[in-house]
């Protein structure tokens, strides 16, 4: 087995061991990465250098220094999250060469940890899609088959993870961005409730809705990542006082008192049979663990995609007033007046996808037509957060597909930009409502694609997901090796 | 038509951005598409509910009034595309 192959915890166990050092440990991850990074494209930007550096610095400490919970493990970061003297691009040509001044929080909470930065990963430019093809700097393919998509926006998280390029990584979630990929990736996807973790340096997208989490390779790992992630942050105004749990602690194998809510609404027309069938394994998994199952019902969730594409364009609009040629970023050299320069820097730096979510977002807000969309919005969104606080009443969380269909060929859907938004349909639940939403692996498609299982809880009860996703990944016994890549040049 | 070409343009200028005539032909299209589908929402009677802006209620998140390390004048310039060292320069605005 090579190094590149372990979990975090099982990298952990054998460096403190010393059977294994952090050097080998990222040689390993950059072997991977420069044999098959050049066609997955997971990464932005990556340092090799000063990963290596810090590997050795960290080797050559006294064995008996106080070790941080990550430390020596490789991972990647979506290049979203700022990282002091490292290009952050949000994959957009409106700030290719921008280099943040200061580290986002979680960027600071890793490296207390003494976690390893190798890179930062692709994504959808601002977050704004489910395949990553609008990254400007090339799309990251999906690991089990590379004509398809990783999903997205953490898209390049996603297969950095799956491919075993780093150990672990970090994504965003404002609509599914790091459960969609997760699933269609084959690997574990956590968004944990808003403002649990510190949104300090990430670059906005939607503000109610944004939250950053872990992407790993088991649940295990998921809450070692979480451990070192969560908690209060006076530097973001919308975090949570709420004390974090010991997440290790939830890896409980077994479910015995918990109520499991199957949410009919989930199974939409057009769900794959193959999805189905790996959520309904995942049901009586959690069943045969000792759980009770109930039927339960999300009626508004048909709402979701109309109540999600207004509200997440209406607060990107007003966000990515910032990109404005002034301060950072990109400008436009020729504009000899203020408002060409704001024009024509914006016209070239953002790709179409942004500026469509910009125009509805800017419409729905303005001036005759927002009681009509951005108020309406905000009024159904509020009777999908008392659907959940309904459910809540008769389970303890919720079990459903986290997409209608397994990943799809790369290029499949782009020219139909509303046929892409309502594949987001079972994810965006949980960013209205704020709550935890975690992807899990099920099974395969026939075709080798992976299927995951989409478990969300009440505000709070990550341990909730994280223990009923334990339970599913012991007793489904899915296939969690590395795929065998073919490359398809 | 949910939206004409001309309130596609008069956005875009909102937004401070411009399209071509051919974005602005195809953002016109997949803009109507869009508020075609969100129509949806108004099967709904909403009256007397409260809109939900965030999934908490979040009241103003207060610290003690003290000065905290925070950027020097030269790294919050030191992205800026045009400076003079003391100030971002943008085109003249009067």
């Amino acid at each position: 087995m090579e190094p590149y192959e372990l979990t975090i915890s099982q990298a952990l166990e054998h460096m403190s061991a010393g059977e294994l050092s952090s050097t080998e440990l990222v040689q390993s991850c950059l072997g991977r990465i420069k044999r098959l990074d050049e066609v997955l494209r997971a990464f932005v930007s990556r340092d090799e250098e000063q990963a290596l550096r810090v590997a050795r610095e960290l080797d050559d400490r006294s064995s008996k220094a106080k070790k941080g919970r990550l430390c020596g493990v490789p991972l990647a970061v979506k290049d979203l999250i700022c990282t002091k003297g490292t290009r952050t691009t949000c994959g957009s040509k409106i700030l290719e060469q921008f280099v943040p001044p200061y580290d986002a929080t979680v960027v600071e909470k890793l490296k207390d940890e003494e976690a390893i930065i190798v890179g930062k990963a692709s994504m959808d430019e601002f977050a704004m899609g489910s395949t990553s093809e609008t990254c400007a700097f090339g799309i990251p393919r999906n690991p089990w088959n590379t004509d398809y998509i990783a999903g997205g926006s953490s898209g390049g998280s996603a297969v950095a993870v799956a491919a075993g390029e780093v150990l672990g990584a970090l994504g965003s979630d404002t609509g599914g961005s790091i459960r969609q990929p997760a699933s269609l990736c084959g690997i574990v996807g956590m968004k944990p409730t808003y403002g649990r973790v510190s949104r300090y340096g990430l670059i906005a997208f939607a503000s109610s809705l944004d939250q950053i989490g872990p992407l790993t390779r088991d649940v295990r790992d998921c809450a070692l990542m979480m451990n070192s992630i969560c908690g209060f942050d006076p530097k973001d105004s919308t975090a949570v006082t709420v004390e974090t749990d010991d997440y290790s602690a939830a890896l409980i194998d077994d479910m015995a008192g918990v109520r499991v809510g199957v949410p009919r609404e989930y199974f939409v027309d057009g769900l794959d049979p193959e999805v189905e069938k790996v959520v309904m394994n995942g049901v009586a998994a959690l069943q045969e663990a000792g759980a009770e199952i109930v039927e339960v019902s999300i009626p508004h969730v048909q709402y979701c995609v109309a109540v999600y594409y207004l509200i997440a364009p209406a607060e990107a609009s007003s966000n990515l007033a910032r990109f404005d040629g002034v301060a950072y970023g990109f400008r436009d050299p020729d504009a000899d007046t203020l408002v060409s320069m704001y024009k024509d820097t914006r016209s070239r730096g953002f790709g179409a996808e942004v500026k469509r979510r910009i125009l509805i977002g800017t419409y729905a807000l303005s001036s005759g037509y927002y009681d009509a969309y951005y108020k309406k919005a905000s009024q159904v969104r509020t009777l999908i957060l008392d659907d959940f606080k309904a459910a809540w009443n008769s389970c303890d969380l919720l079990i459903s597909p986290v997409t209608p269909t397994p990943a799809w060929k790369i290029g499949a859907k782009t020219d139909d930009p509303l046929a892409l938004y309502l594949s987001d349909i079972l994810t965006l639940s949980a960013n209205l409502a704020g709550l935890p939403g975690m992807s899990v692996p099920g099974g395969f498609s026939s075709t080798g694609l992976p299927i995951g299982i989409q478990l969300q809880g009440p505000h709070f009860m990550e341990s909730s997901l994280i223990r009923a996703a334990y339970n599913i990944e012991q007793r489904l016994n899915v296939d969690r090796r590395i795929p065998p890549i073919t490359i398809n040049r | 038509m949910k939206i004409t070409k001309e309130e596609v343009e008069h956005v875009a200028h909102l937004a401070r951005l411009h399209l071509d005539e051919k974005e602005l032909e195809q953002m016109t299209a997949q803009l109507d598409t869009i508020l075609s589908y969100v129509e949806k929402l108004q099967e709904l009677d909403t009256s007397g509910v409260v809109p939900t802006t965030h999934a908490f209620s979040i009241s103003n998140a207060f610290r003690e009034d003290s000065v905290q390390p925070s950027l020097t004048q030269q790294e919050a310039l030191a992205e800026g595309p045009k400076t003079n060292q003391e100030c971002f320069i943008v085109p003249r605005v009067i």
